[in-house]
Parts: C-alpha cells; sequence; structure tokens
C-alpha cells in the first residue's frame, strides 16, 4: 500500500475520549461516529482532512478507552494512516483487527511540520518526508500481525481456524 | 530465569509450554465480555462473517451497564441488539436492567472472575479481575467477537513492572490513593504493552476492593494488565463465591524490567487534577478548589466499603448546597446490602441523589453531564478533556473519603476537616 499525502499534526497522549466521545458512542454506525471524529480536541479536524490525510501524532496515541469506535471514526473520516511515536496498546490491536493502516516511528515525528508531504510505503517499509527531504525505515509487524493484515483482518483468520478445526 | 505471574497464566493457556517476553500466542479464554456499547460492534462483525454460534455459552457474559435503562432510543436500540443476541445464542451469563450492575464489579461478586483464569473484555478496565490473581485484559469489538468465536485470543506476552509493597494504609488512604500514587510516579504511558504485578508484605493491609480498584486502574498506566499475588483475602473472597483459589505467586526470580518499593505508611489521600491520571498531587497540597458535583461510584469505587466510607462521612451532615452529589451502587447486590445497612437512608438525607446502577457519568454518558466551566469531585476512573461532559468542564479524580468529604465541603478537602 502506498500513501502521498500531507500531514495533521497532534501532541502526545491523544486519548480515545477525544478521538471519539462517550456521548456518541448510542451509535456504531461508521458515518455517524466520523462525523465527530476528534471534535473534542480540534473541531477543524475535518477541514484539515480536505489538505492531508495523514495523521502525525506524539507518544501513547490511542490512549485510554477500548472503544473501537475510535479507529473506525479515524478510519471512516478518510484519514489515509497514522503515524505515531507510539501506540497505546489497546488501539493498536483495534487498528491492526479493523485495517487502519498505523505506522510507529518517534523520528518522523519529531522531525515533521504540519502540512509536510509524506510517501507512506508499508510494503516496502519506508516512510518519507518530501518537504524536510528525510527518508526513514518502517519496523516490520511481527509475522502474526501480518498474517492478520494479510487475512485481511482478525476476523477472516477466526473463519480459517473455524474452518480448520472442522476439517 | 522464571516466569512473571501473568506469564504463568498464559503459558497455562496455550500448551503449558514456556512463554516468553515480546512471544505472540494463540491463547484459551475462560471468559469473554462485552457491554452495552462494545456488543453491538462485536455482534455485527460475528454476524457479517456468517458465524452462527459462540465458541461456549457458559464462558461469554454480556453486560448491559452503561446505558441501562436506555437514556435514548439510540442506545435502547443497541441494547436490544445485545438482548436478542444474548436470547439467540442462549448465553448463559446476559445481564440486563433490574439485574445487571457495572460489569467489572459484578463478575467477581458472581464468582465469575476467578483466580488463575484467563479473562478478555471489550472493556479497557476488565484488568480490575487481577485483583484476584488473573489475567485479564481489555481489548476491542473484533477481539471481542474472534474469542466469542474461537475461544481463543492473540496475546503479545508482556514483559513486567514489580510492585513490592510494604507496611499498611493509614486512616481514610485507600486502593485509589495507592493506584494514583503509582500513577504519578510513573506517569500514564509508564506500562504500557507491560504487566503490572503485586506483590508484598503489605498485601495483607490490602482488601479485595483495595485491589479491585489498584488492578481497575492499571490501563491508565497503559498496562495490559495489572495482577496481585494470591494469599488468604483472596481464598476468603473465592470461597465466599464457591470457587477453588488457583494460587499465584511471583516465586523464582523473574526478570521484571523494574522493580518499585511501595511504603503504603508514605502514601496520603491523592487527587488527579484535569486532564490526566497521572496528573496526580496529594489532595493536602491543593488551594481552594470548588466544586459543583461529586460522584461517587463507577467500576473504581462503587463497591461496598467505598459506600460504606462515604457513608461515614456524611451521616448526619448535608451536602454543600452548591454541588450536586451522585451516589452509585456498583451493583443490585451492592445496593441492597447499602440499603439495609442504612447508608441509603443515610445519602438521602445528606442530600446526594442515589442512583441505579450504571457506568453513566464516568464517561460522559448520561446522568451527572458537567456543563462548560464546572468542575467535579469523582471517584472514576478518567479526568480526560470532556470525560463528563464540556470540553470547558474539569473532573478530579480521588477516593470516595476525598469526594464525601469535598462534597459537605462544596470544595476539595480532606476527610478530617469536611468532617468537622
Amino acid at each position: 500500500m502506498l500513501i502521498r499525502e500531507r500531514i495533521i499534526k497532534y501532541g502526545d497522549n491523544i486519548d480515545t475520549d477525544v478521538i471519539i466521545p462517550a456521548r456518541y458512542l448510542n451509535t456504531a454506525d461508521e458515518n455517524e461516529l466520523a462525523k465527530h471524529c476528534m471534535e473534542d480536541i480540534d473541531p477543524c479536524f475535518h477541514e484539515k482532512l480536505k489538505t492531508g490525510s495523514i495523521i502525525v501524532a506524539g507518544g501513547n496515541f490511542g490512549c485510554g478507552s477500548s472503544r473501537e469506535h475510535a479507529p473506525i471514526a479515524i478510519k471512516a473520516s478518510g484519514a489515509a494512516c497514522v503515524i505515531a511515536k507510539d501506540f497505546a496498546r489497546i488501539f493498536f490491536r483495534n487498528a491492526i483487527n479493523i485495517g487502519l493502516p498505523i505506522v510507529e516511528c518517534p523520528e518522523a515525528v519529531i522531525e515533521s511540520s504540519e502540512h509536510d508531504e509524506f510517501i507512506v510505503d508499508l510494503d516496502n517499509g519506508v516512510l518519507k518526508n518530501l518537504t524536510k527531504d528525510k527518508r526513514y525505515i518502517i519496523q516490520p509487524f511481527p509475522d502474526f500481525l501480518q498474517k492478520i493484515i494479510n487475512s485481511g483482518g482478525l476476523m477472516n483468520m477466526a473463519e480459517e481456524l473455524v474452518w480448520e478445526a472442522k476439517v | 530465569m522464571s516466569m512473571t505471574m501473568t506469564q504463568k497464566i498464559i503459558s497455562a493457556h496455550c500448551g503449558g509450554q514456556p512463554v516468553h517476553t515480546g512471544e505472540i500466542v494463540l491463547a484459551d479464554v475462560d471468559l469473554v465480555m462485552g457491554n452495552d456499547i462494545t456488543s453491538p460492534v462485536a455482534i455485527r462483525e460475528f454476524k457479517k462473517h456468517g458465524f452462527r454460534q459462540v465458541f461456549n455459552k457458559e464462558k461469554v457474559a454480556l453486560v448491559l451497564d452503561h446505558f441501562v435503562p436506555c437514556k435514548d432510543i439510540a442506545s435502547a436500540k443497541q441494547c436490544k441488539e445485545v438482548r436478542e443476541f444474548a436470547d439467540e445464542q442462549k448465553i448463559c451469563h446476559f445481564f440486563d436492567a433490574g439485574e445487571t450492575g457495572i460489569e467489572h464489579a459484578l463478575l467477581p461478586e458472581k464468582g465469575l472472575a476467578r483466580s488463575g483464569s484467563l479473562i478478555v473484555g471489550a472493556d479497557s478496565h476488565t484488568c480490575t479481575y487481577g485483583a484476584l490473581g488473573a489475567f485479564s485484559t481489555g481489548m476491542g469489538s473484533t477481539d471481542m467477537a474472534f474469542a466469542m468465536v474461537t475461544g481463543k485470543t492473540w496475546l503479545r506476552v508482556p514483559p513486567a513492572i514489580c510492585f513490592v509493597i510494604k507496611n499498611s494504609l493509614s486512616e481514610w488512604v485507600g486502593g485509589k490513593d495507592v493506584i494514583l500514587y503509582i500513577l504519578a510516579r510513573i506517569g500514564v504511558g509508564g506500562a504500557r504493552y507491560k504487566s503490572m504485578e503485586f506483590c508484598g508484605d503489605g498485601l495483607s493491609s490490602l482488601s479485595i476492593d483495595d485491589r479491585f480498584t489498584i488492578a481497575n486502574m492499571a490501563i491508565e498506566a497503559g498496562a495490559k494488565n495489572g495482577i496481585f499475588e494470591t494469599d488468604e483475602i483472596t481464598e476468603n473472597y473465592e470461597m465466599e463465591k464457591g470457587n477453588e483459589t488457583v494460587p499465584c505467586s511471583v516465586g523464582g526470580m523473574p526478570d521484571y524490567e523494574e522493580t518499585y518499593e511501595l511504603n503504603l505508611a508514605d502514601i496520603k489521600p491523592m487527587v488527579a487534577m484535569p486532564h490526566s491520571p497521572d496528573n496526580v498531587v496529594p489532595a493536602d497540597t491543593l488551594g481552594e478548589v470548588r466544586i459543583d458535583q461529586a460522584v461517587i461510584g463507577s467500576c473504581t469505587n462503587g463497591r461496598l466499603s467505598d459506600l460504606a466510607v462515604a457513608a461515614k462521612i456524611l451521616k448526619g451532615k448535608k451536602v454543600h448546597p452548591r454541588c450536586r452529589t451522585i451516589i452509585i451502587p456498583a451493583t443490585q447486590r451492592i445496593y441492597l446490602e447499602a440499603l439495609n445497612s442504612g447508608m441509603i437512608d443515610t445519602f438521602i438525607r445528606a442530600g446526594c441523589v442515589v442512583s441505579t446502577p450504571t457506568c453513566g457519568p464516568c464517561l460522559g454518558g448520561h446522568m451527572g453531564i458537567l456543563a462548560d466551566g464546572e468542575r467535579a469531585i469523582s471517584t472514576t476512573n478518567r479526568n480526560f478533556v470532556g470525560r463528563m461532559g464540556h470540553t470547558g468542564s474539569e473532573v478530579w479524580l480521588s477516593g470516595p473519603a476525598v469526594a464525601a468529604a469535598s462534597a459537605i465541603a462544596g470544595k476539595i478537602v480532606l476527610p478530617d476537616k469536611g468532617d468537622k
């Protein structure tokens, strides 16, 4: 997967409550959730998405609640990818499980500025900041996570497991 | 090198071979849990992939606790989806309004969270059951669906931080103060992807409720789980539930990443200031912080012992006229016991609102929502921006003693001062 977009930049500890506030959790409809994505921390989020769709953030992105509604809202908003210094554990799982591309790369975060243009080449594990002319190597996911991604998500893997158990 | 407590439990749930930090394993689950917010997403995934049956109807727990009795049509629709799924799958542990309670207080109360077991739940505070020497961890809805179908979950075997507990707590200091003190020390990312393991002589002075509160907020340090060594206190609790204790202790020499010594006698009543659970200071160092609302309840501090602390302080007193005070027993049984022991009478006479069990105000879901500029003291677990309502409101976290005393004073105070 190759993504070429400008970035929207946030700080550390962006929690799931600001990604999608609980007052909207009375629905699981992804388009409804997308409407309110990031509104408590950045009311201009959707405006910014028009000029670039890579979210770049500091450490512990997605900390807090287990609500899968958070990565669902980001994905449904049209964000192509999230690059962070590191992710909170549950958010990381949820993103992998639902197929939201995520990249951990502290250097790229530190050396980037709002609106920089990035290329994210997930297949070759390379990240480029075109504006700053910097190149980074993305650490590959462990084999098991790669298998989930290749299966097209965790539930496809569940189908394979149940099928194997029956054979 | 011996395994950590967490690693021992994971190992026992994936064939018994030793497991190593960083390794990814597929482990058997003893219980998979979801609530009225997270289950609908899981149920849709389950159905979308054409699955007909959960792996074991006795090992799935569905708890309607965030929005029941429902606050609006949308949440009613979500609860209906869960109700219908529970019915069609003949789920043995389905809890609806009238019998329900806040999931992390309810499952242990029902004897469903047991020592030595591996529990996953689609709620971040599923780590609560580590108080009993279980491995329990929060996940998302797709993980919940996967576990409901396969009876398994994927886990990266975590490294661990050890907390060696010494001495005993002072008056008006409880489990909440201990975990806030730890959060002040290690921060909200301090245990990210790791286990927090609790052992030491001082454990004998921590009640099972104190342990629930501490394990509950392990996620606030980013931890995968928090887990306590089992002892006589665990055994007594398990026996009361008709369960046998599966012993869990550190033993050997696990390769802990860090070991902290925690002297309980040093810990004072603590308060987390907005907008992060690690923004913690001792309550006695605060200047005048006026409050508009006090909330005593939640999966962190809505147990009978928490209500008892609040009742002791509120007995014969009135809450401040400017401070709405909401008391939420965490389960129906706790509600009934609080009623029979006279606590509910005390709360109502003191001018408190007493509610049926709900997660409502904790996550800004319903009831107790704050307007712009309002400030609450709360025994809940998070004080993120907008957590309890308007983004211009503030949540300050404390244990039940500080919250009750503050409700009387209309500002954040220590129990002794509020009790005058």
